[in-house]
């Protein structure tokens, strides 16, 4: 006997045997009740026995390991497993929610569209309530413990469903081919062969070497072992494939261990990210419930769910039992129960007869069966009681006669089969109604795919062994097949009546037949949505929310379209169904975050040089994916202190940035100078080798969206710096120009952001440090002036250093192979001691270039700013035949006067500090107030012995030394229109 | 004519409730075209409705159809994750945004239909300096312009919203953010079927399963359109179709500054209540808020590339809730439910365009991109003014199509990369 496994539920502890699920467990235990609906509280029970279960949802365990939602026919018991029920109170047996059911005349589809709506300022306290009583469990409050990651794999067949048929797929396909070939064969059960036992009494030839005939369950076991051997078949169980995405590639998720306790795991889920060459699905199909009045109580279960619980699980579920159907399949479940001694009250059909064969089975077994009838009530509250049966009319469809009671503790219904097209539609598959048996099947692939066996609408055993050898052959080698399989004709036929809504004695106001059982959608729900003129199926569904459950409507999505075309009479064909979309299941957010979170969210890029800087005890600043240093405190030192000594020392001594963040851009070819001349909006072509010169690049509607100095390092070779911020959107802006509007020049681009670190080395003793660092190099004005790049051997490596400068000091960066960065750093650390030499973060480096009146690009601009605006109207090159943008620039509305306009603004109290992003107004009003701009930048500058501030203003260039305000919660900030260059204008420290 | 509607009430569901709900009337008709109107609108989502809506309670015309190619609402209306708010940068789109918000606060009113407009917050979150200025300039541009906005520090925000990861050690850590009380959420499909109530109670034809395959202009003047249900009549044609607003124009030869690209969303399964708000966050591309029925409803940004499927990459769906789960980890063991995308139709300045056109009689009304669902009353409202007295409300002058020729842009991309 295998293991006992001890769980409890709703805090009482049961038993279940090693291979159970939840639902089988529970089941074992007796425990028929185990949730409650989303709007009526109606007890419920299990349903179904896999993903399609709509009814039995659970809270799983507590605290962080907790999950909501979860489908009791999902999950495989574990020792300690816990589980609650759930949207009770205060208890599942009596759940205060449930007056909703006697209320729920007052509640049809739609009832919230009609009401609460007065009197208006109610709304919010009726809110709060809807709220509450909405949703189904609970959301985890705590942090997940569990890890996921991803995998990507590649095959040249994926196999989904590990069925009859999938499994027959795999073999073939190994058969058939040479080694070389991979196949993925996927399940979601944690054991391949698949739920869908038709004809599970016929037996199975080959004609091959491989053992002769059997009974098909016997064969089965056979295939599970046999196809394990092969080291080119991959099987995954315990995984679903949830999305089929564009060019074959799907996604699967796949459940880690799933019979050991999240708690003594530490990966919970993987995400398989698969590309294959083919993909056969078959994925095979679901059983329909029938839609009659109660048909939702405890102790209602698909017949062929609740065989496989009998079969599979050992389970006997009812002491009476009823079975209703209306089609052939659920005569196996009765054949199974004669034969292990279940004993089965009565077989109620919708159908006259049935064929002979299966008459004799059912005579054999002496099970009643009440042909022409239909079950058209039930009772019992929590569980299944008695139903009531009707004899109905052959052709109208209609009751005749009087109801008999029947007395019964289990009820299994049977309405059809639907294939599992969820993938295919995914995959843009054309789906054809096949009205034999209501069937949506596959009609044409919109990919490279093959559906094969019940998900393709192929019950029948023998067809689908025939269907697989067929589909399949035009892909392998059929000489390679050293044994085929035949399976003998099957009993159980196809043959069935669909009646999509039962009738009933009653009114349809007046009965309860649900459709989708989790969100208590019934008949009379999508009646009323028809009469309301809500017609199309999308507007059904969203009305009434039919098949927008957690099960996704996989019981009920082709009941509703059934019942709809019965109430309007409008053929099923006509209505369509709604597309499916991913995910085919629920997928954890945790597992699609996969590894990608905490610390690897958005990976931290730090330059060659950044230990120095945390050990130095830098603050840090984000700027795009950089960590920058934003200023460095000594001791106790507050911001501001840090900044002013920085700023200082940067204008008095030398200060030292890391500036390896810029983006450089390495650009090579022909065409280089013209390619510039094309993307930065002044002229390039004369600029001398060994020259650098600042650029602006515009979007082609005329605004600035980066600049940078590039530096020109041989005829067909410049070096280009960014932004940090827009390195890589720029690298892919210029790419996309050059690959798809310039493809004439020749022009390589490369980023070398990475390759190269950049130590810029400011202040009046720039020069002499770097004297010391090159004692043979002349870095002289005369020999070295600003606004010119040599290549340079320091200390053994060659660098580039430029002159340029963002600080407005005399400023020399020195460009160096990052991996020596961080010595030459601290080599210039050392020798600049004696000039004082200090380490500047951002804040500093922002200080100290808006005292220069220089911009930053994205701060001093927003996607709105031309060059003009920044009164840089001298690097807008007149002569140039086109830049990007040029067209832009000059269109009325862009060159008119008056437009915002970047000016300096000093507050007429000098200890008062702007805030960033504050708005300018003339004149102070009632709100709304005309703002005429905004503060862009603002500091306290240590030179200037006051605070000063960067913005833009409207007409701003004619407005210089007039008054203005800068209105703030509780006080209105007088400011003076300035000039933007507060140090140093004519650059005497620049070139000193 | 249609009978006036019977009034939607608690008193009309408990009475309805004694004749099992069968005497409900439809909520709008299912009429077949005429030969004539006054006024056509192509496009049968929001925009579209409120367009019709107001023509027909604001202005004289009366004889109005919507023609919509598939359902009404099923486009980006029945697709979008339904946050409203009014705290635009630019005083232009704020006085428009702020009109239709006005709208929104008494809607459930005005239509008899409970639209569910759900005023629990906006929160636009600040993870780096550079977010705090730009969300700063905003909350001032705000309070300058009447529009209610607030600033929270990281405290304040925990306070408001405390299950947001607020811890300064994460790579993103939250700095701040700006709060609009009123602004929150509503219940799309409802908003299209309550304006599609109002109209058809008003005499409006909303036909549906009618596309429109051509517009007929004779000698610069619109005379009407070409749809699978014959040739329909018309000297004032609306074009309000979203992503397709291009495909329409095309077929009379205008071209219109819009890239048509997919924008996705996705919900997790429903639980009980456990975020009161909605928060958004453009740096790490991510917002999320839960609705009534308990789901939560998340979006990022959109697809980079253009195209007509609605569905996008899946690369798009990981960032977005790789960036959900680093801002709520909590929500890791979440499940997601539903995914779909829409088409978004973006101008070059992410604002729309509300304008006349150089054919007489044309408009459009386009553009909205990834957020015109909050606009959706304001946007009816100026555009019936446009198309009934041929001429711009003062709302939407500064959106026409001739910005683009002028450079007069509304650029809204600078303050909010995602503008939902
Ligand atoms: C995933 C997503 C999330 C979003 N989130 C938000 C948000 O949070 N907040 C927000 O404010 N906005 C959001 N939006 C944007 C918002 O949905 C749209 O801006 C808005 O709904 C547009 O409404 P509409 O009426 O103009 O367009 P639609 O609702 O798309 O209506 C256009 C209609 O025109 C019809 N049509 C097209 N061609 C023809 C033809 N030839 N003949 C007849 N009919 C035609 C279409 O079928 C469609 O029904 C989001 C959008 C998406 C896709």
């Amino acid at each position: 006997m295998s293991k006992k496994i001890s769980f409890t539920f709703d805090g009482k502890k049961y038993f279940g045997n090693e291979k159970d699920t939840l639902a089988s467990a529970l089941l074992r235990n007796g425990v028929f009740l185990v949730g409650r609906s989303f709007k009526y509280h109606r007890p419920r029970g299990i349903l179904a026995s896999g993903s399609e279960e709509p009814n039995a949802l659970v809270q799983l365990e507590s605290q962080g390991f907790t999950e909501p939602n979860v489908k009791a026919t999902e999950v495989l018991l574990y020792e300690g497993l816990k589980a609650n029920s759930q949207n009770n109170w205060p208890s599942l047996k009596f759940d205060i929610g449930s007056v909703n059911n006697f209320l729920s005349p007052f509640f049809p589809a739609g009832f919230y569209y009609k009401t609460f709506m007065w009197p208006p300022g109610l709304w919010k306290k009726y809110e709060f309530f809807i709220r509450r009583a909405a949703g189904l469990g609970k959301s985890p409050k705590e942090n997940d413990p569990n890890e996921y990651e991803h995998v990507h794999y590649h095959c040249d067949y994926l196999i989904v469903g590990g069925g009859v048929s999938g499994m027959l797929a795999s073999e073939i396909l190994r058969q058939g081919s040479n080694e070389n070939i991979k196949i993925l064969l996927i399940d979601q059960n944690n054991e391949l062969g698949g739920n869908f036992n038709y004809g599970t009494e016929q037996r199975i030839y080959t004609k091959g070497i491989v053992n002769g005939d059997e009974a098909y369950s016997g064969w089965i076991q056979w295939l599970k072992n046999h196809i394990k051997k092969y080291f080119n078949l991959k099987i995954l169980n315990s995984t679903s494939v949830f999305a089929y995405m564009h060019n074959n590639y799907l996604l699967a998720i796949q459940n880690i261990d799933p019979q050991i306790s999240p708690q003594n795991k530490t990966l919970r889920q993987r995400i398989w990210k698969i590309r294959a060459k083919k993909v056969i699905l078959a994925t095979g199909s679901f059983e329909r419930p029938l839609v009659f009045d109660n048909n939702d109580r405890p102790g209602i279960l698909l017949a062929n769910s609740a065989k496989q619980y009998m079969e599979k699980y050992n389970l006997k579920l009812g002491k009476k039992t009823v079975i209703f159907t209306n089609n052939d399949s659920a005569y196996q479940t009765a054949n199974f129960m004669f034969r292990t001694g279940i004993p089965i009250e009565c077989v109620v059909d919708l159908r006259e007869k049935i064929n002979p064969y299966l008459q004799k089975l059912m005579d054999i077994a002496k099970i009643p069966i009440h042909f022409g009838h239909a079950i058209t009530d039930t009772s019992g509250w929590l569980r299944i009681k008695s139903i009531k049966i009707n004899k109905i009319d052959g052709k109208t469809n209609k009751i005749i006669g009087k109801a008999i009671n029947i007395d019964c503790d289990n009820l299994l219904i049977s309405g059809g089969w639907n294939p599992n097209v969820n993938l295919f539609s995914q995959s843009r598959g054309k789906l054809i109604y096949r009205d034999l048996d209501g069937c949506f099947i596959p009609q044409e692939s919109f990919q490279n795919e093959i559906s094969i066996g019940a998900c393709n609408g192929t019950f029948e055993l023998e067809n689908i062994f025939k269907e697989a050898y067929k589909k399949l052959e035009h892909l392998i080698n059929p000489e390679l097949l050293f044994n085929k399989f035949y399976c003998e004709e099957t009993t159980y036929k196809e043959n069935i009546k669909t009646i999509w809504q039962i009738p009933s004695s009653k009114p349809l106001g007046k009965t309860k037949m649900f459709v989708d059982f989790q969100n208590d959608v019934t008949s009379k729900d999508i009646k009323l949505a028809l009469s309301e003129g809500y017609r199309s199926i999308e507007h059904i569904k969203r009305y009434t929310t039919t098949g927008m459950a957690t099960d996704q409507g996989k019981t009920s999505n082709v009941n509703a379209l059934g019942i709809i075309s019965k109430i309007s009479n409008r053929p099923i064909e006509e209505l369509g169904t709604t597309t499916f979309r991913l995910p085919y299941t629920p997928i954890t957010f945790g597992a699609i975050a996969g590894r990608n979170i905490k610390d690897f969210f958005d990976l931290e890029r730090t330059t060659p040089i950044h230990e120095w800087h945390l050990k130095r005890g830098a603050k840090f600043e984000d700027v795009g994916q950089w960590k920058r240093p934003w200023y460095y405190p000594i001791k106790n030192e507050n911001m501001q202190k840090a900044v002013n000594r920085e700023v200082e020392a940067t204008r008095n001594g030398i200060g030292i940035l890391d500036a390896s963040t810029l983006g450089k851009i390495d650009i090579k070819g022909r065409d280089a100078s013209e390619f510039l001349n094309r993307v930065y909006t002044n002229a390039w072509t004369k600029l001398e080798i060994g020259k650098c010169r600042y650029g602006l690049m515009l979007g082609d509607d005329g605004m600035v969206i980066d600049d940078g100095v590039t530096s020109r390092i041989g005829k067909n070779h410049y070096v280009m710096s960014t932004t940090t911020g827009n390195a890589a959107s720029v690298m892919s802006k210029l790419e996309d120009w050059l690959q798809t509007e310039w493809p004439d020049l020749k022009v390589f681009l490369t980023s070398v952001t990475e390759q190269f670190a950049t130590i810029s080395i400011n202040g009046p003793y720039s020069e002499k440090l770097l004297n010391k660092l090159c004692p043979k190099e002349d870095f002289s004005n005369n020999n070295f002036p600003h606004m010119s790049f040599k290549e340079i051997n320091v200390l053994g490596i060659s660098c580039r250093i430029m002159r340029i400068s963002f600080t407005g000091e005399k400023c020399y960066e020195i460009n160096i192979p990052s991996n020596y960065a961080k010595n030459l750093w601290e080599i210039c650390f050392d020798l600049g001691k004696e000039y004082n030499i200090t380490p500047y973060g951002t804040e500093a480096m922002h200080v100290l270039r808006a005292e220069k009146g220089f911009i930053i690009v994205g701060q001093e601009t927003d996607g709105s700013v031309t060059p003009i605006d920044l009164d840089m109207s001298w690097i807008v090159s007149k002569k140039k035949y086109d830049f990007i943008g040029k067209r832009a620039l000059f269109r009325s509305d862009t060159i008119k006067k008056g437009r915002k306009q970047l000016v300096g603004i000093l507050t007429t109290n000098p200890d008062i500090i702007l805030e960033e992003g504050s708005q300018i107004v003339e004149k102070i009003t009632k709100k709304p107030m005309d703002m005429i701009g905004h503060i862009t930048s603002s500091y306290y500058s240590p030179n200037l012995k006051r605070s000063f501030a960067l913005g833009l203003v409207k007409g701003g260039l004619d407005k210089k030394g007039l008054k203005m305000f800068v209105p703030m919660i509780n006080k209105n900030i007088e400011v003076e229109i300035t000039n933007p260059v507060f140090i140093d204008p004519s650059n005497k420290r620049l070139i000193a | 004519m249609n009978k006036k509607p019977k009034k939607y009430s608690v008193f009309s569901l408990i009475k309805n409730a004694f004749t099992y709900h069968e005497n409900w009337q439809p909520a709008w008709r299912s009429p077949e075209p005429k030969k004539e109107y006054d006024a056509i609108i192509i496009g049968g989502g929001g925009h579209g409705l409120t367009t019709a809506y107001y023509l027909a309670k604001n202005h004289d015309l009366k004889n109005i159809a919507v023609i919509e190619k598939g359902w009404i609402g099923g486009g980006n209306t029945g697709r979008n994750t339904t946050i409203i708010r009014s705290n635009y940068l630019w005083d232009q789109s704020a006085a428009l945004y702020e009109h239709a918000l006005k709208l929104w606060e008494s809607m459930s009113q005005e239509l008899n239909y409970n639209v569910m407009f759900s005023q629990r917050g906006v929160m636009n979150v600040a993870h780096n300096l550079h977010d705090v200025r730009e969300l700063k300039r905003r909350w001032h541009s705000n309070r300058l312009n009447d529009i209610d906005c607030e600033w929270l520090d990281t405290n304040q925000v925990k306070k408001f919203c405390p299950i947001i990861n607020t811890s300064q050690n994460i790579r993103y850590p939250v700095l701040g953010a700006t709060l609009q009380r009123r602004a929150g959420t509503a219940r799309h499909d409802a908003v299209a079927w309550g304006y599609a109530r109002g109209a058809d109670a008003m005499g409006v034809d909303i036909i549906q399963n009618c596309e429109v395959t051509n517009i007929i202009v004779q000698n610069g003047q619109v005379t009407g359109i070409e749809t699978n249900k014959g040739k329909i009549k018309s000297k004032k044609i609306g074009v309000v179709a979203a992503g397709h607003s291009s495909v329409i124009a095309n077929m009379v030869g205008i071209r219109l500054p819009l890239e048509s690209r997919p924008l996705q969303a996705l919900v997790s399964e429903p639980v009980k209540p456990i975020l009161d708000t909605v928060v958004m966050s453009n740096t790490i591309h991510a917002y999320v808020s839960q609705s009534d029925k308990g789901e939560l409803v998340i979006g990022a940004g959109t697809d980079s590339y253009t195209s007509y499927t609605q569905r996008g990459g899946f690369n798009i769906v990981e960032d977005t809730v790789t960036a959900i789960v680093e801002l709520f980890p909590l929500f890791s063991r979440m499940k997601m439910l539903r995914h779909w995308g829409g088409i978004v139709d973006i101008c070059p300045d992410a604002s729309p365009i509300i304008s006349k056109t150089h054919i007489n009689g044309l408009f459009f009304n386009c553009g909205w991109g990834t957020g015109g669902f909050k606009a959706t009353p304001g946007s009816g409202w100026v555009f019936a003014h446009t198309i009934a007295n041929n001429e711009p409300h003062k709302l939407n002058e500064p959106f026409s199509i001739n910005r683009f020729s002028s450079g007069e842009l509304v650029d809204e991309h600078g303050a909010a990369a995602v503008a939902h």
